[in-house]
């Protein structure tokens, strides 16, 4: 039960942060991106505000638990990267801010999460990786 | 530059790295939001995704009730949300992370993977919202 309270709560606040800080806003992702328009840097300390605090978090907690072990910079970490950015420079969303818009009902936003939950469905089906 | 908001950017991002180490905390486990997307309905471990989806479902029901701006943007091709979303969900299941568990989380664990996809959904983001509204001209 502390788990799961723990990951609604971490949900919410992890969700307020994308509100405040803009990436909820495909147009400000999007005017992050386009660096050849009128460029809008804010992002930028988006990322480093939230890593910032990881640093840090991360040293304390990351003794006692389960941790990504992978360390192989391979293809598919490069390929699945790349056309996440294709993705992501496309629409304005990445999986965070789509999943938190999706309570404005907005037609986009319902159509980008539909179509990522596809996308892996897809990946699964082709690939033939077992789910985690 | 334009609508530059760096404290908001910054105090935002905060709250996100905050909730990133408070999960690890709790849970054990790495805030990567398409990792929890792509679990969402495989066992035993769906039961936390939900509640931390519900989490980022509640926050934006929650942000709207307290009549913050909702940036909601109209008119944008709807084949394009769904090219978008497909390549997202595609992408982030085969490099295994997005903008959360490669960039904040795996940036916070010095993590060189993650490193390298950052740098490179990062140059593909900027390349193909260059194309995409530049040279394809779809208003977004």
């Amino acid at each position: 039960m502390k788990a799961l309270a723990g990951a609604i709560g971490a949900g919410f606040l992890f969700g307020i942060g994308l509100w405040v800080s803009g990436m909820a806003n495909p147009k400000k992702v999007l005017g992050f991106l386009d660096i050849t328009g009128a460029w809008d840097a804010s992002l930028m300390l988006v990322m480093g505000g939230a890593v910032a605090v990881t640093l840090v978090g991360f040293r304390i907690y990351k003794t006692k638990f389960e941790l990504p072990t992978s360390k192989d910079i391979d293809l598919p970490l490069v390929a699945g990267s790349a056309l996440f950015g294709v993705g992501w420079g496309i629409a304005g969303y990445c999986p965070g801010p789509a999943l938190t818009a999706l309570s404005t009902l907005s037609m986009e936003s319902i159509v980008f999460v539909c179509a990522m939950f596809a996308g892996g469905w897809l990946h699964r089906a082709l690939a033939g990786a077992p789910q985690r | 530059m334009h609508d530059f908001t760096p404290i908001s950017a910054a105090a935002g991002g905060a709250l996100i790295g905050l909730a990133s180490v408070w999960l690890l905390a709790a849970n054990g486990r790495i805030a990567g939001v398409s990792g929890i997307l792509h679990g969402l309905f495989s066992p035993p471990e769906a039961e936390w995704r939900a509640w931390f989806v519900s989490g980022l479902l509640l926050a934006g029901l929650a942000w709207q009730a307290a009549g913050a701006p909702v940036p909601l943007r109209e008119g944008f091709p709807l084949g394009w949300a769904a090219a978008g979303g497909l390549l997202v969900g595609i992408g982030t299941r085969m490099g295994g992370g997005c903008t959360s568990g490669h960039g904040v989380c795996g940036l916070g664990r010095l993590s060189a993977r993650s490193l390298v996809a950052v740098i490179v959904f990062m140059t593909t983001g900027v390349i193909s919202a260059y194309v995409v509204r530049h040279v394809l001209g779809v208003a977004s």
